[in-house]
């Protein structure tokens, strides 16, 4: 008896990847998904596929067993569980698990993002074991039990003790093979996130969250596409520092705003522990564009085309709206460096524009 | 598949207790177990206990939420019992000795409920290999005409799967068309005669008008039903414009849903009765000493009630032992109902002795619906402590509402027949004299639930081909929602 029960649930499994795509918009913005993360799987809430039926609307109760008196309350609203009414499920969630590469992939396929060449030669190789070959010793357990009796047919056949009558093949000592391995090295590529942020007072909290939501399908995605992928966080009024992830959204300073000093905390961050030469370097910064005026846009700009730009895969700009930001950074950052291809700017006025400002940002392929 | 056939130690008691549920007259079809883990177990089990079912992502979902269930601890299966001939039962590999001796002495009460009982009297004993015959059937349309089409068609038929008349196979209301191939045209039948003597026998005229009654008869037999049908996809079999692979898939679906409908009708009675057996089996002959507190742990865990929930196992086995109590001491009739004296009544026993042949009766004749209808007694009600709750929509929450026999008795049946679910009949199939399908919700104190009802609609449309309605009481007044091209409508009946 063969079960076909992986193949429904296989089919299960597509329908549901098919709404969690049709619905990623609306999920990408509600930020759902966000903080339900476990270690590699994520459970998502999705509409129940129930099949509809004819069924009757309000619930009028039931009979139950138990001590208790007239108007005493049993189990709340827990429709499901009341005896025989229990055919009349309300409009459930399901949960539903789908591991962090699913997601990225539904979200690739979504967004229709291109799969990231890693740069050039910045390749770290490492070495896998993988079984492709045999060999004439090796432990029992690792014995190729096929070619092991074929190499005992043939000499038993061709010593001529082979009776077709009596198929029995023993095999000896000298037939037995083994599975060997061989090393095999395979490119890896590294890649490091650095965030940045401004936590100026003008950043609100809907603001974060907006940015909280980014970082989460950024992470998503660009670790669906290396094997190693590191994190950093940089947040910044007007001077900037390394703070780790919780931190990073959750800090509330009150300060001014100098966001080359974030830039140049990059930069150093970068010199000192994520060589260009070996690492995919992506930068995000998310701000309300609003800059110290004392000519520090121009030291910004200076340090993006001299050392962020050339040392980065990507480098992508996300100006959230806020009440206070004059939003004037991206327009310069728009005059003076529209050349630079590895520059993305993206406006991002509410959690509606996440989608395309993700799609935006990692639609480059870089 | 992982099965393995029993241990020899579980074969010698399968043996046993065979022997036992036998010498206390179970009567049963040959029982096969097969052990498996608890993965099989899952699968099987969102199978519908089969290892066979036809292709659909449905099984799927139910499996991962099985699974779910018992990777978290939350539920586990212990037994399955199919009802067929030789009866399937599944055991659970981990279950401790004392756990398949339970199970085993259950699935034997099972089985002999399924062989006995009224209701499963029409139901297909080769059913295994009846949904192995389905699965290739639709196998074989999946490769005709491709997944895509094969599936939306089922999720169709399966959101009016439960339309189906659960009573049809115990009466003959009408003629039964086969599905498939159109019935030859009815003709007058002749009286027989000599040739010259034809036209004086069987008049020319009279044979004419009868065959225009007949042709007549016919036609109207296609455009509607006569009287209301409650068997929707008999109806749709016969009546839709589908095509043959269409019109097998819903034949499959009918099927199905007529071999599974005893078992929804039976819950309480078929749970109530093998655990009845299997406690007094097994605390009669079965239990070694040392194995009581886990089969006590076990069994209470199976019959435990926790407030607002009615447990099958719980009220079946306890009104079965009622009624042996009651038949034993002949607690019932006139004499006993009219006694008002509590004393006497409490101690009342004539020494009738006939609880174990009555007991084989109801488990012979009855059905969960005339089970309680007949059994729950007033006093039964007060010693299980049986209350109706009720939503109070203030607090939002199901509170207790009474505590009376006949309010009790009364909501339980409610919830009992059909399932607590809406009556739906054919009621035109020529509705405005368009082709289109007029559907009857026979309203009962409660209202369809709207956008379940119009889901189900589309996909009725899908199969019909034609605008379905369906005509019901909302807020009171009497609706007819309409699908048409997929866009719904309401608008009420001006009668």
């Amino acid at each position: 008896m063969v079960l076909r029960v992986d193949q429904d649930h296989h089919r299960f499994r597509e329908i549901i990847r098919g709404r969690i795509r049709r619905e990623l918009k609306k999920y990408i913005a509600q930020g759902d998904m966000v903080g339900r993360q476990g270690q590699k799987l994520i459970s998502i809430p999705v509409p129940s596929v129930d099949l509809p039926h004819f069924r009757l609307g309000k619930n009028p109760g039931g009979v139950g067993q138990g001590e208790g008196n007239a108007g005493d309350p049993v189990g709340k609203g827990d429709e499901s569980e009341v005896g025989q009414a229990g055919d009349q499920p309300g409009h459930h969630l399901l949960e539903v698990e789908l591991s962090l590469d699913e997601l990225a992939a539904l979200l690739g396929e979504e967004l229709e993002l291109p799969r990231i060449e890693p740069r050039g030669t910045r390749s770290v190789v490492s070495a896998r074991d993988r079984y492709r070959s045999v060999r004439r010793t090796g432990p029992e357990s690792l014995r190729h039990f096929k070619r092991t009796y074929k190499k005992a047919l043939r000499r038993q056949i061709a010593s001529g003790i082979y009776d077709p009558a009596r198929p029995v093949i023993i095999p000896i000592k000298e037939d037995r093979v083994y599975r060997s391995w061989k090393d095999t090295e395979e490119p890896e590529s590294s890649a490091v996130i650095v965030y940045m942020m401004d936590v100026s007072g003008s950043m609100g909290d809907e603001q974060k969250e907006i940015v909280r939501i980014e970082a989460f399908w950024i992470d998503t995605w660009l670790q669906s596409q290396y094997r190693r992928l590191e994190t950093r966080y940089i947040v910044h009024d007007a001077a900037a520092k390394i703070v780790d992830r919780h931190t990073f959204f959750h800090l509330r300073e009150s300060g001014g705003t100098k966001i080359s000093s974030a830039y140049e905390l990059a930069g150093r961050l970068i010199d000192e522990e994520f060589s260009p030469a070996d690492w995919n370097v992506y930068l995000f910064h998310f701000s309300d564009g609003d800059n110290w005026g004392g000519g520090d846009t121009e030291v910004c700009l200076k340090l993006l085309g001299e050392t962020l730009l050339p040392a980065a895969n990507l480098f992508a700009y996300g100006q959230v709206e806020s009440p206070y930001g004059s939003g004037q950074f991206i327009k310069d950052l728009e005059q003076n460096l529209s050349g630079a291809e590895n520059l993305v700017v993206s406006r991002i006025p509410g959690k509606d524009a996440i989608y395309d400002s993700i799609k935006q940002f990692l639609g480059k392929g870089r | 598949m992982n099965t393995t056939q029993l241990s020899p130690l579980l074969a010698r008691w399968a043996q046993k207790i065979e022997g036992v549920a036998a010498s206390n007259g179970l009567d049963f079809y040959p029982v096969i177990f097969e052990m498996v883990d608890f993965e099989t177990m899952n699968e099987v089990a969102a199978y519908g206990g089969f290892p066979t079912r036809y292709r659909h992502w449905r099984w799927g979902m139910e499996y991962e939420s099985l699974s779910k269930g018992y990777r978290y601890g939350l539920s586990k299966i212990y037994e399955l019992v199919i009802n067929n001939n030789p009866c399937y039962a599944y055991l659970l590999e981990s279950n401790a000795v004392v756990d398949q001796k339970l199970v085993m002495a259950h699935v034997y009460a099972h089985c002999d409920f399924f062989k006995n009982n009224i209701s499963f009297s029409r139901t297909n004993r080769k059913m295994m290999d009846e949904t192995a015959n389905h699965a290739a059937r639709v196998d074989r349309y999946i490769g005709e005409v491709g997944l895509e089409r094969v599936e939306s068609f089922l999720d169709a038929c399966l959101t009016i799967e439960d339309l189906v008349d659960p009573h049809a196979q115990f009466i003959q209301r009408r003629r039964v068309v086969r599905p498939g191939g159109e019935d030859e045209p009815a003709t007058v039948r002749k009286l027989r005669s000599k040739s010259y003597m034809d036209p004086y026998i069987n008049p020319p005229s009279f044979i004419e008008a009868q065959q225009a009654r007949l042709d007549e008869e016919a036609r109207k037999m296609r455009s509607f039903p006569e009287e209301p049908e409650r068997d929707v996809l008999l109806f749709l079999i016969e009546h839709a414009p589908l095509e043959r692979w269409q019109r097998d898939i819903l034949s499959i679906i009918r099927e199905e849903a007529y071999y599974f409908a005893p078992q929804g009708q039976t819950k309480i009675m078929n749970e109530g009765w093998a655990s009845f057996w299997h406690s007094r089996m097994m605390t009669e002959k079965l239990l070694a000493v040392e194995e009581l507190i886990d089969y006590a742990d076990h069994h209470s865990g199976t019959v435990a009630t926790s407030p607002g929930r009615l447990n099958p196992y719980k009220l079946g086995i306890e009104l079965f032992r009622d009624i042996e109590e009651r038949w034993n001491k002949g607690r019932f009739g006139k004499e006993y109902e009219e006694c008002d004296s509590w004393d006497r009544k409490r101690s009342w026993d004539t020494g009738l002795g006939k609880g174990r042949e009555k007991i084989f009766e109801v488990r012979k004749f009855h059905n969960d619906v005339t089970f309680i209808d007949s059994f729950l007694t007033e006093e039964f009600c007060r010693r299980q402590k049986l209350f109706t709750f009720a939503m109070n929509d203030k607090s939002q929450g199901y509170e207790i509402e009474s505590r009376e026999f006949m309010k009790v008795r009364e909501t339980l049946l409610f919830q009992l027949t059909n399932h607590g679910r809406p009556f739906i009949y054919v009621k035109d199939g020529n509705f405005r004299n368009r082709g289109e399908l007029l559907l009857w919700h026979r309203y009962e104190a409660a209202e369809l639930k709207r956008d379940y009802a119009e889901d189900t609609l589309r996909n009725l449309e899908m199969i019909w081909g034609r605008p379905v309605h369906v005509e019901t009481i909302m807020s009171e007044s009497s609706t007819l929602i309409s699908c048409a091209g997929g866009e719904l409508l309401e608008s009420e009946i001006v009668a």
